[in-house]
């Protein structure tokens, strides 16, 4: 059986989780690694590229990721699973970020906020954000394809314009407001049990607020995966993946599409609640304005550039459409350091890099550049636009098509059919 | 908000500007029904495409001065001359982007296609915000804020010309529809295999779509900037207009022509008569209640008539 990972003996062999043993190894490696990050331990510092993760620019970016993670497995549930194209995403972490705020933010003469503890307010924003996924749902499954698409665009309009409409929820049109921070507490003491946000002392390792955070989180990834893993291959997974490819014959079938479309919905924004509520928590201070169609978008990108329906895929890229403006940012730093250097090459990064205005060159490392030559800054967004489009005309299936792809190969090595 | 004598001169004022707003919508849902009805898909980039085309306009008329060069005197002349040569040239990027993204895509899943469009959105939207917003572009149109009255409404220049655009771009289309290439694209939206059986060239269909909505986008963006829309200056807001023009269409039905025109002046009345008549309750409504009434109006008629009002049902087959 070793190495013919699509073959499979058994109904349990085929259910399980991770049926190959490669799969439950590199799992194991990934995840000590993943955990031991944050410390500064002799092994990990002499491993390459994650060695410089554990300063805290780079472990905030990573904790990002993994916020990100836990809302893309939500829409990988909904898009990717049901096939319901949503563009509402960033509507429902919204919903899930203003619901928290209201369960455990502090309140004031101006603000509503009920100040209670985590432990209510991280589930209260699933639930919250699953409620409006539930009364979204019954005008959603009317509509098919590029439609409920449009129509879930149009939430964000009018949740951004709702969250402003509120200011004693949001805190204001571009102003927002302060998010209840990550401490477990029982109830509304003083002194939290587990602070989450502050630089402290664990066991007998000494650990940055950054680090706590990340792991925090982390576990909270690691839950809702094996919780999204599940999902799918349950009798509801596999009533969703029928209504994706041809709901009229699930529906023959026996599959009530409405019911499931419901579930869909709640299921992916509960998941969508609770990574805005933490986001927002792990940020601070968000005003409204930014649960906008640009974020919708971005887990769009993210699901298809990892691959739709596949949850490794997912959380791959997640991580690559995360981190990958930080790295592009460094490499023109780079160049510009090598153009600016006196070696054969530099001429070449030179031509790419204008350092100074005036300079010829496509990207601009400057402060202020306005027009052509573009600022590092809004490269991210130029990068992102180009691996959407890149990735779909190239490798439809995303990272994880291209995984299967070099799998495929080494399975048949050394014959290439 | 608007301040008229009486209530019959503060209803033409409205619907004077309501007709107009709905006629920048109908301009880019008109180029929403071309694409989808070529490729059966939404190009979500089609405000991005706006204001490059606003750019570019901006960029032939003032920095480059091209049809000033040649055509003399009248200022009318050289803005119109611009902008069509501006649409032109969005016309040829539309083109490009087929060509380069588009047209590799066929057979693909519709919604890879739409997303495909969300990425060129991002990557256009990205350059015309850097070209536009730092240094703004003045788009120099001749009439300015000047208008006309009606009694004591006021009904500005610019609210005429969008009347006459878009009364051409709609003449145009429903002629385009009787030649031979419209005849086509209706036989690609109808089928597009069988269609490619006939010996139709989907590719061209695709093609011409494309460079028609771009150009219609391009034209719609310049106008859009138009006062009191806009302030005559190229800005990053034009982007939003396609965003809001989707509501149109998708209450026209998207693959329905008479539906855009429709479904844009009806959103575009609807927005601008709630701006206008429910302004008291602005403190209860806040701010900018007028720009999500659009969605609104979109979700209720939805709820009622999934496919719009024009638009076609889908047919499912198991």
């Amino acid at each position: 059986m070793l190495g013919r990972p699509r073959l499979y003996t058994s109904y349990k062999a085929e259910a399980a989780i991770f049926p190959t043993w490669t799969q439950r190894t590199a799992l194991v490696l990934l995840l000590l690694v993943a955990v031991l990050l944050p410390f500064s331990l002799p092994i990990i510092n002499q491993l390459p590229i994650i060695r410089f993760i554990g300063d805290p620019e780079w472990i905030r970016l990573l904790t990002n990721a993994v916020i990100f993670g836990i809302a893309a497995l939500g829409i990988n549930l909904l898009s990717g699973v049901a096939g319901q194209v949503s563009l509402g995403h960033a509507f429902f972490m919204g919903v899930g970020a203003y619901t928290a705020v209201v369960l455990g933010g502090e309140s004031s003469e101006n603000l509503w906020g009920l100040g209670l503890p985590m432990w209510i307010w991280l589930p209260g924003a699933a639930i919250g954000a699953a409620l409006a996924g539930i009364i979204i749902s019954p005008c959603a499954v009317r509509l098919r394809g590029l439609y409920l698409g449009i129509v879930t665009g149009g939430l964000v309009f009018i949740g951004i314009h709702l969250a402003k409409v509120f200011p004693e929820i949001s805190g204001g049109a571009e102003v927002g407001r302060q998010f209840p921070p990550l401490e477990l507490k029982l109830w509304k003491e003083e002194e939290p049990i587990i602070d989450f946000s502050t630089d402290g002392h664990w066991l007998w390792f000494d650990i940055s607020g950054n680090a706590k955070t990340y792991l925090f989180c982390l576990a909270l990834l690691v839950i809702a995966t094996v919780i999204a893993k599940n999902v799918i291959r349950t009798r509801t997974g596999r009533a969703l993946q029928a209504i994706r490819d041809r709901d009229v014959a699930a529906e023959v079938m026996g599959i009530p599409e409405a019911k499931y479309k419901l579930i869909a919905f709640a299921g992916s924004s509960a998941f969508a609640g609770m990574a805005g509520a933490l986001f927002a928590s792990f940020v601070g201070k968000l005003p409204p304005e930014t649960w906008d169609l640009i974020l919708s978008v971005e887990f769009i990108a993210i699901l298809l550039i990892g691959g739709a329906g596949t949850t490794a895929g997912v959380l791959i890229g997640t991580f690559f459409v995360v981190m990958s403006p930080r790295f592009v940012e460094d490499i023109a730093d780079w160049m510009g350091g090598q153009a600016s250097t006196d070696n054969p090459f530099s001429k070449f990064w030179d031509m790419i890099i204008s350092t100074e205005p005036g300079d010829f060159g496509f990207i601009s490392t400057g402060d202020i550049a306005p027009g052509f030559p573009l600022p590092v800054s809004s490269l991210d967004t130029l990068i992102y636009g180009t691996l959407v489009v890149l990735f779909l005309l190239f490798e439809p299936l995303g990272l994880y098509g291209i995984w299967i792809k070099i799998r495929n190969y080494w399975k048949g090595w050394p014959f290439s059919y | 908000m608007i301040l008229a004598a009486t209530v019959a001169e503060e209803f033409i004022q409205t619907l004077a500007k309501g007709l107009a707003q709905g006629g920048l919508y109908a301009l880019v849902a008109l180029g929403f029904v071309l694409i989808f009805k070529a490729t059966q898909t939404v190009n979500f980039a089609q405000g991005a495409i706006a204001l490059i085309g606003a750019w570019f306009t901006s960029l032939l008329l003032i920095d480059w001065e091209i049809p000033g060069r040649w055509i003399s005197g009248n200022t009318y002349v050289v803005w119109i001359s611009s902008v069509v040569l501006a649409a032109l040239m969005t016309a040829v990027l539309g083109l490009i982007i087929e060509r380069v993204a588009i047209r590799p895509m066929i057979g693909e899943p519709l919604f890879s296609i739409a997303v495909i469009t969300l990425g060129l959105e991002a990557i256009l939207r990205t350059i015309g915000f850097d070209a536009v917003n730092l240094n703004p572009r003045s788009l120099a149109i001749p009439w300015g804020f000047d208008g006309f009255n009606i009694g004591d409404a006021f009904v500005a220049w610019t609210y005429v010309a969008i009347y006459i655009a878009t009364a051409i771009a709609f003449v145009a289309i429903f002629l385009f529809f009787r030649t031979r290439l419209g005849i086509a694209m209706r036989a690609v939206a109808f089928d597009q295999e069988a269609a490619l059986a006939q010996g139709i060239s989907v590719g061209k269909v695709f093609a011409v779509a494309w460079g028609a909505s771009a150009g219609l986008a391009a034209i719609a963006g310049v106008l859009s900037s138009g006062a009191p829309m806009g302030t005559g200056v190229v800005s990053a807001g034009i982007t939003g207009l396609a965003f809001r023009a989707l509501p149109a269409v998708i209450l026209g039905g998207l693959d329905s022509v008479s539906g855009a025109l429709i479904g844009g002046l009806l959103i575009g009345c609807a927005e601008v008569f709630s701006g206008q008549y429910l302004a008291d309750y602005t403190s209860t409504l806040g701010n900018g209640y007028s720009l999500i009434v659009p969605y609104i109006v979109m979700l209720v008629v939805l709820l009622v008539r999934p496919y719009g009002l024009f638009g076609t049902p889908e047919i499912r087959r198991v």
